[in-house]
């Protein structure tokens, strides 16, 4: 099923070298990424003498489960010395002088690192429509969207281009593209996973997470990324833990609240049959489950688009053709230098999400937006505590429709609708997982979401895991033809 | 609802990002429909409530010492610049 | 009319930590262009800021020695704008909670003390240095100079003459240099001052229109500044014409002020709270930790100089100005120096030496000046021969007798050497000693010249003195 612990057993028995195995991954992206479209950069040589090094770490038996496996990272996530994009023309040519966080960590445990993959720009969307070099398309219908942000982290891992990748989580940009495209997406508690060297979006509500085959993987990375980083100052000093003990626990006694209010009108039949199914699934496994409440619900996408506009107008007006990145080729004066650049250096969803933000901010708006939608955050933050109170975790559906067509969702406002599911996740800073549920009518992905209390990871990862067992739906794959 | 273009005007010179007078309108449009979107929250009685200024995070005294290490090779740093003479970024001539 | 002048200043203060205050690059001077960066405190994409605990420590201890209220839970906010000195596009600064509230601190004006409140004391970082002159069209940047950590000092509008602001201003500087807070070094642009202004009719409640000025780089140019912008309104108004609120760039060359023009069109800054970096708490504890280890301020120095070493005000008052002549006064002192001595000393020729040659510090340790002043105590040197050791000192730094010797200083004090020399002289000058006889004090100054020519200048004078006397029998 080429996940991570299959193929770390594989390793270790010597059946199979890592350089082998990444010819295996670089040979497929070859002849089918031309046809999907995840990568942006594809570092072959690099990813050989990583392979290389795995190997004799291998052999001297100091490896870890993540030794000589390939890695796919999100192109928002910096690589030293790899160009890393955020998928726009504002940093096409930018290559880092370091390496983010989590690079350095799993580059420690001999990862090896495939690529960079394709998001939106910027991290600012919900299908990775808007990245400047390419369109990503669903393994599973080349006619429709991954899911975004991170639409090239899902679809290398769904195509099996990677056996897994990192995303980064604003509003839902793990979750999302996972359902859509059929993998285990995980965003973990704020705080857990060292932001540093993620180019940031919005501050107080970015992390970064994972895309796996399956939940046993995704506890593996979650082990090798999460952690207390001092270059961190919103990076927690929580006890070290191995969340993959936490596979395999019975469910016995879970408490399962589903907040109705993710289930209220809009959202998807078959969507809505996954979740009443899970239900059943669950109580079958001896949880409890029941019907919780969730008032503030419906606030936390308003609320979402305010914080997260306003952070990344701060965030993004760094770049301005003077230390790196794009520059404009004509201009007369510094305002000109400053507002060519940034005018042709950024598309338009960015923009007009710099435009929202530092609208929000402005003289005299402050108060009724930006000030505003924070005060609507600590409630919402005292909505989800109260739930968790009663309850263990959270189901949810992860998004109200399966992947829909490319240009379907043109409208900003209609496309932000989408994220209605995800985004009050991370206005709380908790962790959540989308965990594959079976296909609808058309083929197409469903992911249900399981949300948990802060740094709580393990509660997810044991019922996320006892429903992958009950079930199998992670085992379902796409066909793509060009390596079939 | 629509943004006044005057307004419009404003933030995008706070930005620094340049508006066609052929797109004022559209973004007039857009924001205006985010806008009244986002006014969604005054359905709230939010008399009481606690501005959450510090995001997700619960922390509070993060510090690190005064050490000084070495800094990163100028050549490294100025790698990605567009434009670099001796040392120094470039930038069109600036009268203060 | 008559008009009232009235004062504010915001004083920047680079504070001397080693490390900048969100990364460890160093924070010394006079590096060469863009050596001292890294990709945090030069806004790469990814990075985040880590906040060096010394600058809270720093400003916690400026805001107790100004008499201000410590903030218990502060937190840092991002101040956008776009300019090329400021890499992230926001500098990270202090909105409505600073780190120190409602101060004070009271200077002395022609023997009135003022008190002048401090509004609030807050941390921020630097920016860079723009460069105009080194390639034609073009400013050229260097990010050395990012992220060196700051407090700026914001005063209440209490001043009401350019000469209370310039007492205020050194007192600053001085209280600065004294808890170790920051170097002050206007010159290196370790500490910088902005001046708002504005006149009213005496008498009037509401203040006028300010103005504010910037590019100030002296405690001088600040006076002249003030003078000169003090005198632009006044002339202004009686003209009939209205202030206008303006930033001015004070140019000191020309002596006069130019409206600005404007680096944001509208200072909208945007504020709003850091998301990288969390609250700063300050709780009872660290604040009397910091209060315990206060060194001596300048105030008190100079009541325990007056009180305990007996020093008159005005040398008190001139010596606990600087912290370095004063630390050097106290040391020399404290090897046994006589504290009115060393006071004159260092007040008059040391500090006219200094001024002279232009250096900021004694290049001599204060033993050596000990050594000095004691081998004029104990009559071995005249005073003129002391200062001509001390001058000497400036230039090597050697055994104070050795210098004594080899510039034939010595006083001879042996009074069978001097007895011969003076009889000669009594015998020649029957004349002069007839006045002395007769009570012409004056006599007895043309005696001790005699012996001092004769003797080349190393003949004890009061000893002369006695033993003409003595010879006389008078």
């Amino acid at each position: 099923m080429s996940t991570i612990h299959e193929y770390a057993e594989l390793l270790k028995q010597r059946k199979l070298s890592s350089v082998e195995l990444t010819k295996q991954y670089l040979a497929r992206i070859e002849k089918a990424d031309a046809q999907i479209g995840s990568y942006i950069t594809v570092c072959s040589d690099d990813a050989l003498a990583a392979a290389g090094k795995a190997d004799e770490r291998i052999a001297k038996g100091e490896a870890t489960l993540l030794t000589g496996i390939p890695v796919g990272i999100k192109d928002n996530i910096c690589t030293e010395g790899i160009t890393t994009t955020c998928a726009s023309k504002m940093l096409y040519n930018f290559v880092p002088p370091y390496d983010a966080t989590v690079t350095k960590r799993l580059k420690n445990e001999g990862a090896v690192i495939l690529g960079k993959l394709n998001m939106d720009e910027f991290a600012m969307g919900s299908s990775t429509e808007s990245s400047y070099f390419k369109k990503t398309k669903n393994p599973y219908d080349l006619t429709r969207v991954p899911g975004g942000s991170s639409g090239g982290s899902a679809a290398s891992v769904s195509a099996d281009l990677a056996p897994y990748a990192l995303g980064s989580d604003t509003g839902g940009s793990i979750r999302q593209p996972a359902a859509f495209c059929g993998n285990v997406g995980l965003k973990p508690t704020y705080g857990l996973v060292s932001r540093f060297g993620l180019i940031a979006f919005a501050s107080s509500l970015d992390q970064i997470g994972s895309f796996t085959k399956d939940v046993t993987d995704c506890a593996i990375v979650l082990n090798a990324i999460a952690g207390y980083d001092k270059m961190d100052s919103t990076s927690v000093d929580a006890d070290k833990t191995d969340y993959t003990k936490a596979l395999g626990l019975p469910l016995k006694g879970m408490k399962v609240g589903v907040p109705k209010q993710y289930l209220e009108s809009g959202i998807q039949t078959e969507i809505r049959e996954a979740v009443e199914n899970a239900i059943k699934v669950y109580e079958m496994l001896g949880a409890e489950c029941e019907e919780c409440s969730l008032p503030l619900s419906k606030f936390a996408l308003p609320a979402y688009y305010l914080i997260s506009s306003a952070e990344a107008s701060s965030n993004l007006a760094r770049f301005d053709g003077i230390k790196y990145g794009y520059r404009a080729e004509e201009y007369h004066g510094l305002t000109d230098l400053y507002e060519i650049t940034r005018s042709e250096g950024f598309g338009e969803e960015v923009k007009r999400r710099i435009m929202l933000g530092t609208y929000a901010l402005s003289s005299g708006y402050y108060d009724a937006y930006y000030k505003k939608a924070q005060q609507v955050r600590g409630l919402i933050k005292r909505d989800f505590a109260a739930c968790f109170e009663k309850y263990d975790v959270l189901l949810t559906p992860t998004t109200p429709t399966t992947a829909y067509k490319f240009g379907e969702k043109s409208d900003p406002v209609a496309m932000y609708m989408g994220d209605i599911c995800t985004v009050a996740v991370n206005i709380a800073g908790l962790p959540a997982i989308s965990i594959p549920a079976g296909l609808d009518k058309k083929g197409m992905p469903i992911g249900i979401q399981l949300i948990a209390n802060s740094f709580d990871e393990r509660k997810l990862l044991t019922a996320a895991y006892a429903y992958e067992r009950e079930t199998g739906y992670e085992k379902l794959r796409p066909t793509v033809k060009e390596v079939e | 609802m629509k943004i006044e273009q005057s307004q419009v005007k404003y933030v995008a010179s706070l930005a620094r990002l340049r508006i066609d007078e052929a797109e004022q309108d559209k973004w007039s449009e857009q924001m205006g429909a985010i806008i009244e979107f986002a006014d969604q929250l005054n359905e709230l009685d939010l008399h009481d409530a606690e501005s959450n200024e510090q995001g997700s995070t619960s922390l509070y005294n993060v510090f690190r010492e005064d050490e000084r290490k070495e800094s990163f090779d100028r050549d490294k740093i100025l790698f990605n610049a567009p434009e670099q003479y001796e040392g120094c970024y470039v930038v069109p001539k600036i009268v203060e | 009319m008559t008009f009232e002048t009235v004062i504010g200043l915001e004083i920047h203060a680079e504070l001397a930590t080693k490390s900048k205050i969100y990364c460890s690059c160093s924070t010394a001077f006079g590096a060469d262009v863009n050596t001292q960066t890294c990709p945090i405190c030069t806004g790469m994409p990814g990075v985040l800021p880590v906040l060096n605990k010394k600058v809270v420590d720093y400003a916690i201890t400026a805001g107790l020695a100004m008499n201000c209220e410590i903030t218990e839970y502060g937190k840092q906010d991002r101040k956008n704008y776009f300019y090329p000195d400021l890499p992230k596009a926001y500098q990270t600064s202090q909105y409505d909670l600073p780190i120190c509230k409602n101060g004070y601190l009271d200077v002395e004006v022609d023997g009135a003390i003022k008190r002048i409140g401090i509004t609030r004391i807050h941390i921020e970082e630097d920016a860079g240095k723009l460069i105009h002159d080194g390639l034609r069209g073009a400013s050229l940047v260097d990010y050395n100079r990012c992220g060196v950590p700051l407090i700026e000092i914001v005063t209440e509008p209490d001043m009401r003459s350019p000469e209370e602001a310039r007492a205020f201003l050194e007192k600053v500087k001085s209280i600065l240099e004294y808890t170790g807070v920051s170097d002050c070094k206007m010159q290196e642009g370790s500490l910088r001052c902005d001046v708002n202004l504005s006149v009213r009719p005496l008498g009037q409640k509401e203040f006028g229109t300010r103005t504010e000025m910037k590019n100030i780089n002296s405690f001088s140019a600040a006076y002249r500044a003030m003078v000169g912008e003090r005198q632009r309104q006044i002339e202004l108004i009686e003209d009939g014409g209205e202030v206008v609120q303006a930033t001015r760039r004070w140019d000191d060359a020309k002596g006069e002020s130019f409206e600005m023009r404007s680096k944001e069109e509208a200072h909208d800054y945007r504020y709003f709270p850091e998301p990288d970096l969390v609250p700063i708490v300050v709780d009872r504890e660290w604040v009397e930790r910091i209060r315990a280890s206060l060194p001596e301020l300048p105030d008190e120095r100079k009541r325990r100089y007056i009180a305990e070493l007996g020093l008159p005000e005005y040398d008190a008052k001139l010596l606990t100005a600087s912290k370095s002549i004063s630390d050097y006064f106290e040391k020399t002192v404290g090897l046994g120096a006589p504290a009115k001595a060393v006071s004159n000393l260092l007040m008059g020729d040391i500090s006219r030496i200094l001024h002279e040659r232009e250096m900021e510090s004694i290049p001599f340790e204060p033993v050596f000046l000990a050594k000095a002043i004691s081998l004029y105590t104990e009559q071995i040197v005249s005073s003129g021969a002391l200062k001509k050791i001390i001058e000497a000192l400036f230039d090597e730094e050697k055994e104070p007798e050795e210098i004594a010797k080899e510039k034939g200083l010595i006083q001879v004090s042996d009074e069978s050497a001097l007895i011969p020399i003076i009889q000669k002289i009594l015998n020649d000058n029957p004349k002069a000693v007839e006045e002395l006889k007769s009570g012409k004090e004056k006599a007895m100054g043309f005696f001790v010249g005699q012996a001092m020519r004769a003797s080349k200048g190393s003949a004890n004078p009061q000893l002369v003195n006695k033993l003409v006397k003595e010879l006389l029998k008078i």
